[in-house]
């Protein structure tokens, strides 16, 4: 698949919605990968003694994840040129793992800039765990 | 503890060089489930138009936690961080970070506030080669819980 063009796109688009599974080792080759190797994100008992839930994602995870949604659909990751959000709500990953779901619209398009605005919704369990996701994708 | 509004409009001296690896890439491009072969193929990447695999969208921020360590684990600035949560992150992109890059990050503290109990910090990186390239404008703001 090329790169997404101008004339390929138009505001009210949408990027299908699709389950992206999480487990705990998920969240281990993140914090490997990252850096971020804060217990919350891997150690139940810890998770737990600071009263959350259960493990959570690292918040840097469902974004990238959501990311590679956004970067897939424009055909080149180096074309999202700008990417933002919220972190509403933890994805909370419990031992026999979870989910996110992703889901995008394109909000609106700059012709000049040859510049689209692609707004994401992204829950887990039904709730939305990130807010005013948007992200701006350089086209062709 | 209050953070400290002191620290509002600070500018650090730049952090780094952070040297940017393939293989650093393409383990966080699998990390994030990117598939995108920009990140993993020399060849793929070259043929985009780029002069080497280049990072996910959100990669950046890898290298600007780690220029934040300088303020956020800094006393004097308040920040009790075992009741940090991230509240928002964005990245502007200049170029794409590429493997072979060597990069620096100035750190700002753009706003300390307050807000129904909790305490609200916006930091700016700016993440540019060590030839004075702009990479990447990544902003975050934490949230520290308040409590007791």
């Amino acid at each position: 698949m090329g790169v997404r063009t101008l004339a390929d796109t138009s505001v009210g688009d949408t990027i299908e919605a699709r389950t992206i599974p999480v487990g705990r080792d998920s969240l281990v080759a993140y914090a490997n990968a990252s850096g971020d190797q804060n217990p919350i994100h891997q150690d139940e008992e810890f998770a737990t003694s600071v009263g959350l839930p259960d493990v959570i994602a690292h918040g840097m995870w469902t974004m990238g994840a959501a990311g590679s949604v956004v970067e897939e659909w424009a055909g080149d990751g180096g074309r999202v040129v700008e990417f933002g959000t919220r972190f509403t709500k933890p994805v909370v990953v419990p031992q026999g793992g979870g989910a996110v779901e992703v889901a995008g619209v394109v909000k609106s398009v700059d012709e000049a800039t040859r510049r689209a605005t692609v707004e994401l919704t992204v829950t887990s369990g039904g709730d939305k765990v990130l807010g005013r996701c948007l992200a701006v994708v350089l086209l062709d | 503890m209050a953070v400290n509004a002191d620290f509002v409009g600070r500018t650090y001296p730049p952090s780094g060089p952070y040297a940017v690896t393939a293989e650093g890439l393409a383990a966080f491009a699998s990390a994030v489930g990117s598939t995108d072969p920009v990140h993993t193929s020399s060849e793929a990447a070259r043929a985009a138009g780029y002069a080497d695999v280049i990072a996910p969208p959100t990669f950046a921020v890898t290298i600007a936690q780690q220029c934040d360590a300088v303020f956020v684990q800094d006393p004097e600035a308040g920040i009790d961080y075992s009741r940090v949560v991230h509240g928002e992150q964005r990245f502007v992109h200049h170029r794409p970070i590429t493997a072979g890059d060597e990069v620096l990050g100035t750190l700002t503290v753009d706003s300390v506030r307050a807000a129904g109990g909790h305490s609200m910090v916006t930091t700016r990186t700016e993440l540019t080669t060590t030839d004075g390239a702009a990479l990447c404008t990544s902003t975050s703001t934490i949230v520290i819980r308040g409590g007791e």
